[in-house]
């Protein structure tokens, strides 16, 4: 394996499909990784990223579609002959090896001779700071360590790609924050190429270089993480994207860079993402988008109706006549029940064609 | 659950115990009859014996060949432990890895051995080897033993194998493991302790299996509880205490084995195969 | 984006033998069970199919000569009805007593060592069982001397090479194992369930037939049958410890004479056939009897 890594460029996957029992866990998951790019697959539980990345590992045979390593097709080979590195949910280190023994492991199985493999061990045990550790057992590591020896064990067999299967979620809220720092620095430190599974989309966000947002089973969005922030594709997305204030409201004046959507004494205007057609829309805003303001025309009426310090600012909840229930910030302390205009900048306001059925 | 006890509820508590006792009574009875008789000089018509020896025990090593029977027996024993554990455990793996179509069939082929009792499939079975001139042979008395065993550790070593998490494979996988060395470096290590539990209680039984070594050994690949057998049946030729000798020497093999396996496993696990649900 | 087109049917994928086999689980890991599948059909369901065949194939007369000549010769069929009238009263016996002593001991302190005595004469087998039963009931034996000395008896009881030589072997070797089994369905009802019910007002009796019994019927019913297929089999003790040519002539001596001393293959297959055939019906008619009672799990919810 060691010799394809000089010419690995990119890996393709062409309509990958995995089914069971009639049931698309995956379907048609179409995606060229290149070389050294962080790659997310996003989505809520079910939607089928972990079947993607275990399809990608060999650790589930596909039932349509195939996968390419450079000119080479791999996706009838068993994982084993893949070469990928690969850090599991629940780290899955050998509980019965050393620290030292796990993440030699790959090196081991590759038949790498020890005066190679010493080396190679030693600098994957510095790279991820944990040179005190190398001779307990992983019983006798941290949650933290046990981490970082999983991705030890991963980056040493130097694999064209890193395969991770929400790595972080194990851990508690400060420790996932370094730790996600740390696989930054890590992937960039190597070159290689990394797909991370996560249902977080700050994760997501703040790691790739490209997003994939997947939901039961098919592709939703593909774009950088900048694209999917400000300019979500489908509804699903923006949803997952932190867009909390989804309503629906009827099309006035369907323009394609700007439209009129009109509710129950609400007229706002937003940025159409696609179609709308003449009919019903479905508009989505953030949270940090919508600020109290001055009374008149493009304003939302509302009271107030909670208030909660989060830091900086103040996150709070509006209830419109019509019984809308909105997220807002704002800057000031607010009372309840005090009435408040809420406004939007019409570049920040989404309009998406209403779902059937929505 | 412990209520204020009536009278009558005090009656059958006691009766209950009575009862146990009773039976452990009979039970201790009959085996110290077996060994105060395989020490007894003369022992006619009286509690105890008129004085006691060690001959018999030597005498039955020289009679009934013992050195050469428990040879056989060791063997056999060895031999069906070892390929029990080399059958039973990859198939336990698959059956708790994998889901895949006829497994329910597969089960069941693979229970249908532990239910029918040895005499009832012992029959056909040693006329198959006849005809294949295995009756009689070394080799033809192991088969026969394989055929509980086999399942045996397949339903002992299901269960255990399902609480590893299957990840630990994976991971060897993506790291390049191929099949065989999942086994070699990481699935063996973490099974050795049910290995070792199911390897015992495959011993144990082994020991103790009656009807299918009768069935299918010759005068050269008897075990020790066939040679047993053959002298109880026989008893007339010889000095009861003689048999009794043998018998006690037989219980010695037999109930070594079982302390050593019950430092590993519970008791029931000999009767009830299943991994306790409690 | 996404296409619509069917999920395995466009013309890139072929879909492949590996690939429908894989579908339907059938992996490199999955042929891992061929090995010993395949034993067990050669020496387990060949030998029986073999059998089968073979008792169709008498040394003289037509296709059902031998099964004719098994019920027409009392000398041979009998041997079902002295099987029977061993087999199940010692099962039913043991039964009566496993029950209540496991009710009894479930949270006893010595439980493990009380598991551990039983488990004795389960490892010692019916041949030692035998042995020592021999010398213990004997006329001279320690049982009849001390119920003499009791005065329950003015002379010996006659208890070996008979039928209660056979009969207490069968218990003694097969108490331990239906008390076993019945111990760990005991031991595996949620005790939250006995409580519940005690709080709603019900007594020992109650909660035993309300709660336990029901739940326990189907373990019990499977107790009941591993054992009589055990005990219907009886051997070793039936030679040794009965009266072989008379009233414990049980059906496994008929298929070892016919096996062993006839040199009859045939008809040695044909009785174990009928052997077997009687074992079947009576645990078929009781696991069925078992479909009338509740069947899942003996905790609530947790499965």
């Amino acid at each position: 394996m060691a010799k394809a890594d000089h010419t690995f460029g990119e890996i393709r996957l062409d309509r990958v499909s995995r089914g069971f029992d009639g049931v698309m866990a995956l379907q048609d998951l179409t995606l060229t990784i290149r070389r050294g790019e962080f790659i997310a697959l996003l989505g809520p539980s079910g939607c089928g990223k972990s079947t993607a990345l275990n399809c990608l590992a060999g650790l589930l045979p596909l039932t349509g579609g195939s996968i390419w390593l450079d000119d080479r097709r791999i996706d009838e080979l068993p994982p084993e002959r893949r070469g990928f590195g690969m850090v599991f949910q629940n780290y899955a280190l050998f509980p019965h090896m050393t620290v030292r023994r796990n993440i030699g492991f790959g090196l081991a199985m590759r038949g790498v001779p020890r005066h190679e493999a010493d080396p190679r061990i030693d600098d994957a045990v510095r790279m991820v700071q944990l040179e005190a550790h190398v001779g307990k057992l992983p019983g006798q590591l941290s949650g933290g360590q046990q981490q970082r020896v999983a991705i030890a064990r991963a980056i040493v067999v130097q694999p064209p790609l890193v395969l991770m299967d929400e790595p972080l979620s194990n851990l508690d809220a400060r420790l996932r924050l370094d730790m996600r720092h740390e696989i930054r620095r890590i992937h960039n430190e190597l070159g290689r190429s990394t797909v991370y599974v996560t249902h977080d989309q700050d994760e997501a966000l703040s790691l790739a270089d490209r997003i994939v947002v997947l939901r039961d089973g098919r592709v939703r969005q593909i774009g950088t993480p900048e694209e999917l922030y400000a300019r979500p594709a489908v509804l699903d997305v923006a949803r997952f994207m932190g867009y909390r204030n989804v309503f629906e409201g009827r099309v006035e004046d369907g323009g394609a860079e700007r439209a009129i959507v009109v509710r129950d004494g609400i007229r706002l205007a937003g940025t159409p993402r696609g179609a709308l057609g003449s009919g019903r829309a479905s508009v989505a805003i953030r949270p940090e988008e919508l600020i109290p303001g001055e009374d008149g025309p493009g304003a939302i009426p509302g009271v107030v109706e909670s208030v909660e310090f989060v830091g900086r600012e103040y996150a709070a909840t509006a209830l419109t006549a019509d019984g809308l229930l909105l997220h807002f910030r704002s800057h000031q302390r607010l009372s309840l029940d005090e009435p408040v205009h809420l406004r939007a900048s019409p570049e920040r306001v989404l309009l998406f064609a209403a779902e059937e059925g929505a | 659950m412990r209520s204020v006890d009536s009278l009558p509820a005090k009656l059958w508590n006691s009766l209950i115990w009575l009862v146990i006792g009773f039976f452990l009574l009979n039970l201790f009875g009959l085996i110290s009859a077996v060994g105060v008789n395989s020490f007894a000089t003369r022992w006619l018509g009286t509690w105890f014996p008129a004085g006691y020896t060690t001959r018999w025990y030597f005498s039955a090593w020289d009679e009934f060949q013992l050195w050469d029977v428990l040879l056989v027996t060791m063997e056999v024993v060895l031999a069906v432990v070892v390929l029990s554990l080399l059958l039973g455990v990859p198939a336990a793996y698959a059956l708790a890895r994998r889901e895949f179509s006829g497994k329910k069939l597969l089960t069941l082929l693979f229970v249908l051995p532990l239910l029918v009792p040895p005499i009832t499939y012992g029959i056909p079975l040693a006329t198959v080897l006849y005809q294949v001139h295995l009756a009689g042979t070394m080799t033809g008395v192991i088969l026969a033993n394989l055929v509980p065993t086999v399942p045996f550790v397949i339903l002992v070593m299901t269960p255990f194998i399902e609480q590893i998490d299957p990840r630990l494979e994976s991971a060897a996988r993506v790291f390049g493991a191929n099949t065989f060395k999942v086994f070699a470096y990481v699935l063996v290590p973490l099974l050795a302790p049910g290995m070792l539990a199911a390897g015992l209680l495959v011993l144990v039984r082994t020991v103790a299996m009656f009807e299918l070594t009768f069935l299918t050994a010759g005068p050269s690949s008897q075990t020790l509880v066939v040679a047993l057998y053959y002298s109880v049946f026989a008893a007339g030729v010889r000095a009861g205490q003689s048999v009794d000798a043998m018998a006690m020497i037989y219980m010695a093999t037999t109930l070594i084995w079982l302390f050593i396996a019950l430092r590993f496993v519970d008791p029931t696990q000999l009767v009830t195969r299943v991994k306790k649900t409690s | 984006m996404t296409s619509q087109t069917a999920l395995s049917g466009s013309a890139a994928d072929r879909p492949n033998l590996r690939r429908r086999l894989a579908a339907a689980g059938w992996d490199r890991i999955t042929l891992l069970v061929l090995p010993a599948a395949a034993f067990v059909v050669l020496l387990f369901i060949y030998p029986f199919a073999y059998g089968l065949v073979l008792s169709f194939q008498p040394a003289a007369g037509g296709l059902f000569a031998n099964y004719a000549k098994f019920f027409s010769d009392p000398y041979l069929y009998d041997t079902i009805g002295t099987t029977m009238w061993l087999g199940l009263p010692a099962t039913l016996i043991n039964m009566a007593l496993a029950l209540p002593i496991a009710f009894q001991v479930r949270h006893f302190r010595w439980q493990r060592i009380l598991t551990t005595i039983l488990v004795i004469p389960i490892t010692l087998g019916t041949v030692l069982v035998a042995e020592g039963l021999l010398t213990y009931l004997g006329p001279q034996g320690w049982l009849n001397r001390t119920l003499i000395e009791l005065g329950v008896i003015g002379s010996p009881v006659r208890l070996i090479h008979n039928y209660w030589g056979v009969f207490l072997s069968l218990v003694i070797t097969g108490f331990p194992f239906v008390f076993l089994l019945t111990l760990s369905y005991v031991t595996g009802i949620d005790p939250a369930l006995p409580q519940a019910a005690a709080t709603l007002g019900a007594g020992p009796a109650s909660r035993f037939r309300h709660i336990f019994l029901p739940l326990l019927v189907p373990g019990l019913a499977v107790a009941f049958c591993l054992a009589f297929v055990q005990a219907f089999s009886v051997f070793p003790s039936a030679v040794l410890l009965g009266a072989p040519a008379g009233p414990t002539r049980v059906i496994s001596i008929a298929a070892y004479q016919a096996a062993f001393e006839q040199y009859d293959h045939s008809m040695a297959s044909a009785i174990a056939m009928i052997m077997g055939a009687v074992q079947l019906v009576v645990v078929v008619a009781v696991l069925g009897a078992r479909t009338l009672f509740y069947r899942g799990p003996m905790g609530s919810g947790k499965g």
